[in-house]
């Protein structure tokens, strides 16, 4: 009984995915391997290619991650290296609750909050600043408008945040506080103790946190959509172009593909969300786990 | 009941639909269930019915009903019976409810319309008691709602293709169409607040095209002096969901601009080359009126309710008009010479000096051959509903009435749904 339930997660999750394949089989036949680097999507003409979709993905989510991971493993840092004992518990649980709030939220305030403030100061400070300058300037090339990836981006860093801090904090937890002693028994102040002894053994273990927040954003698609700018054109260096992510096209164009060809591109972008997100997880869990485990071949050679 | 009973009742029947079906009696109007359930119902009712039935010659069965009216079974089977006294000549209006009807609906589609269908249908459940639940997600969603049969019936302001219609899992479709209204450009400057600009076939598929880029464009400021000092970029709103009202805009757009007709096309969903998306015509409005110096296209009602400024269009005649009501009832009665049979007709850029050039009906979908009696009754019955007195609450909400001549034809269309080869409506 207990297995036949145990192996329902499984079948589930096989079956998803012939699910998935069989619907994009007839896009993935008739567009071939163009269909991930064409960026062309027009339903009228029955032309399909995902490019513009998988790079508005690709950019949100690394940026989500650029933001949110300094600034994760700094909070687990503090939790378990510097706070009072009674200050650990309430602030790590507010960090959680930020996990707690819907998505849909964050797509409200990031509408009538952030997408305000972004376009008023933040990005026309970015502009001013980085955009001159010559290669990386093209970053913030294009006018400001409030909807685009840029946004995206730092929602989803704030949607990640509570996921990266969690997962790293119990990393942290696990390195032994032998290594810490040790450190500090050779004169080490307590910033080179994380620095040298902390964050090394625990390396693979925020980069599993850290995929593990990539996971997250990736799937995202609420919040996302509701500021991304949901427009799929060409692929610009800038992130102030608004843009569309997999999961926002899916969800807007989903009921009303009515011809099968369109649907089957649809199901075709799905699946390719779906294998990557799989594969995210599966690197992200081999990494944590190997810190959990205890002490590895990887920290002594780190050490 | 004795065969006595039975046959005095048969024969006050036959008085009845011989005094009120005189002048242009059909007595093949009876449908094959008629004669059971009115035989049955006959002892009950015939006082009443005889003598309200006569001054009633127009047929209305619920004008019969209204003498016997009772929320009990009483009424309902003299409205069964008398609508076989009605001749094809008379038109039945629905203000009451049917027995054998479905007490719920669903559909859904057109954002377009949903503001009009929402007053409607809130009404239409006061009277008859029918809920109707419909919900705006886009034409797009309605066709294919309707064509994969998981809604009773699908609200599009974009007529389906030959290949959508041959894809409809039930067979034949019937549209019909329900309102007209004005597909608008909106905008949001705060230099000009509500007042009206002028815009032009070419000036509007310039500026979505990305030809055009800012607001004082020398093609825009040539109509409207009061741009010249707005140095802005545009940023363009479009539909992200499929979209009827993309389909009307679109299908303008292809009419006056050869550009646009060859690179964008016109479609429910098409590769808009710029701007952001918005999912509904709320989406749209609300990324206009959170958007500052931003263009999109709505139906008139939404630029109304959100106070977001809307333009004067040139139409064929060289005229730039203001959408409302009164022009878009022009452009149809401008466009009635060009009608398909099958009520699949497009009055954009309309002839005519008054005319709106962005026009659009807007139509509800039903299928012809329906198999639950009951859903079918009142799908035929809240179609006759909404084609004639429902036409009423139009106005208020600045959507023009469907001219009779289509009603007329819808009328045929609402009477050929049948259940089994066996008309639904009138009822039996």
């Amino acid at each position: 009984m207990v297995t036949v339930l145990a192996a329902a997660a499984p079948v589930l999750l096989a079956g998803i995915v012939v699910l998935l394949v069989i619907d994009a089989l007839p896009a993935i036949q008739r567009f071939g391997f163009t269909f991930f680097t064409d960026s062309t999507w027009n339903p009228v003409s029955e032309h399909f290619g995902a490019a513009a979709y998988i790079y508005g993905t690709v950019v949100t989510s690394i940026l989500a991650l650029v933001i949110a991971t300094p600034i994760g493993v700094g909070c687990a840092l503090f939790l378990v290296e510097y706070a009072p004992m009674r200050l650990r518990n309430p602030v790590s649980f507010l960090i959680e609750l930020l996990a707690a709030i819907p998505s849909i939220i964050y797509g409200l305030w990031g509408l009538f909050i952030l997408a305000p403030v972004m376009r008023g100061a933040v990005e026309p400070f970015f502009k001013a600043t980085i955009g001159p300058l010559p290669g990386i300037g093209a970053l913030f090339g294009g006018p400001v408008i409030g909807r685009d990836l840029f946004v995206a981006g730092v929602i989803l860093s704030i949607m990640i945040l509570p996921t990266v801090t969690a997962v790293s904090r119990e990393i942290l937890r696990a390195v032994p506080t032998t290594q810490r002693e040790g450190m500090l028994a050779l004169g080490a102040t307590r910033w080179e103790t994380v620095q040298k002894a902390v964050l090394p053994y625990a390396r693979s273990g925020i980069a599993g946190a850290a995929i593990l927040g990539l996971a997250r954003a990736l799937g995202e698609t609420m919040a996302v959509t509701m500021v991304v700018g949901n427009s799929s054109t060409k692929i610009t260096p800038s992130l102030l172009t608004p843009g569309y992510t997999m999961a926002s096209a899916i969800a807007n164009q989903f009921t009303e593909a009515d011809k099968a060809i369109y649907f089957s591109a649809i199901v075709a972008v799905a699946l390719v969300l779906l294998v990557v997100a799989i594969v995210m997880n599966v690197l992200a869990r081999l990494l944590v786990w190997s810190v959990a485990r205890g002490p590895s071949a990887t920290a002594v050679r780190a050490g | 009941m004795t065969p006595v009973q039975r046959l005095s009742s048969a024969l006050v029947a036959i008085a009845c639909l011989t005094v009120a079906c005189g002048p242009g009696a059909q007595p093949s109007a009876t449908s094959g269930t008629g004669p059971a359930t009115s035989a049955a119902a006959k002892p009950t009712t015939a006082p009443a019915a005889a003598p309200s039935s006569a001054p009633a010659a127009a047929g209305s069965p619920s004008a019969v009903a209204k003498p016997a009216s009772s929320p009990a079974a009483a009424s309902s089977p003299v409205a069964a019976a008398s609508p076989s006294a009605a001749p094809a000549a008379a038109v039945p209006s629905i203000t009451g409810p049917a027995p054998n009807e479905a007490k719920a609906l669903t559909g859904a589609g057109s954002t377009f319309a949903a503001p009009l269908y929402q007053k409607w249908f809130s009404t239409y459940a006061g009277i008859t008691g029918v809920q109707i639940n419909y919900q705006g997600i886009g034409s797009g969603g309605g066709i294919q709602g309707i064509q994969n049969q998981t809604l009773d019936f699908g609200a599009t302001d974009a007529p389906l293709s030959d290949d959508q219609l041959a894809a409809a899992k039930g067979g034949p479709i019937f549209h019909i169409p329900t309102a007209l209204g004005a597909i608008v450009p909106t905008y949001n400057i705060p230099e000009v607040g509500n007042a009206k600009l002028k815009f032009t076939g070419e000036t509007i598929a310039g500026i979505y095209l990305g030809t055009i880029e800012k607001w004082n464009d020398p093609k825009l400021v040539a109509d409207n002096p009061s741009l010249a000092n707005v140095d802005q970029d545009i940023v363009t709103v479009h539909r992200s969901d499929g979209s009827g009202t993309t389909f009307g805009f679109t299908d303008y757009l292809s009419s006056v601009s050869p550009d646009w007709q060859q690179k964008v096309g016109k479609g429910t969903s098409v590769d808009w080359p710029n701007g952001l998306g918005g999912s509904g015509n709320p989406g749209v409005a609300g990324e206009v009126q959170q958007n500052p110096y931003s263009l999109g296209y709505v139906e008139l009602i939404y630029a109304l309710q959100n106070n977001l400024g809307y333009g004067m269009v040139k139409n064929q005649a060289g005229t730039f008009i203001d959408p409302s009501l009164d022009s878009v009832t022009a452009a149809a009665a401008n466009s009635s010479s060009n009608v398909p049979p099958d009520l699949r007709f497009s009055i954009v850029n309309a002839p005519g000096a008054n005319s709106y050039p962005i026009s659009t009906a807007t139509w509800i979908l039903a299928y012809k051959n329906m198999t639950d009696q009951s859903k079918a009754l009142a799908m035929a019955r809240m179609l006759w509903w909404a084609t004639h007195e429902a036409q009423q609450y139009n106005k208020d909400l600045q959507y023009a009435t469907v001219p009779d001549p289509l009603t007329k034809i819808s009328e045929t269309f609402i009477k050929q749904i049948n259940v089994g080869g066996t008309p639904v409506f009138p009822e039996p």
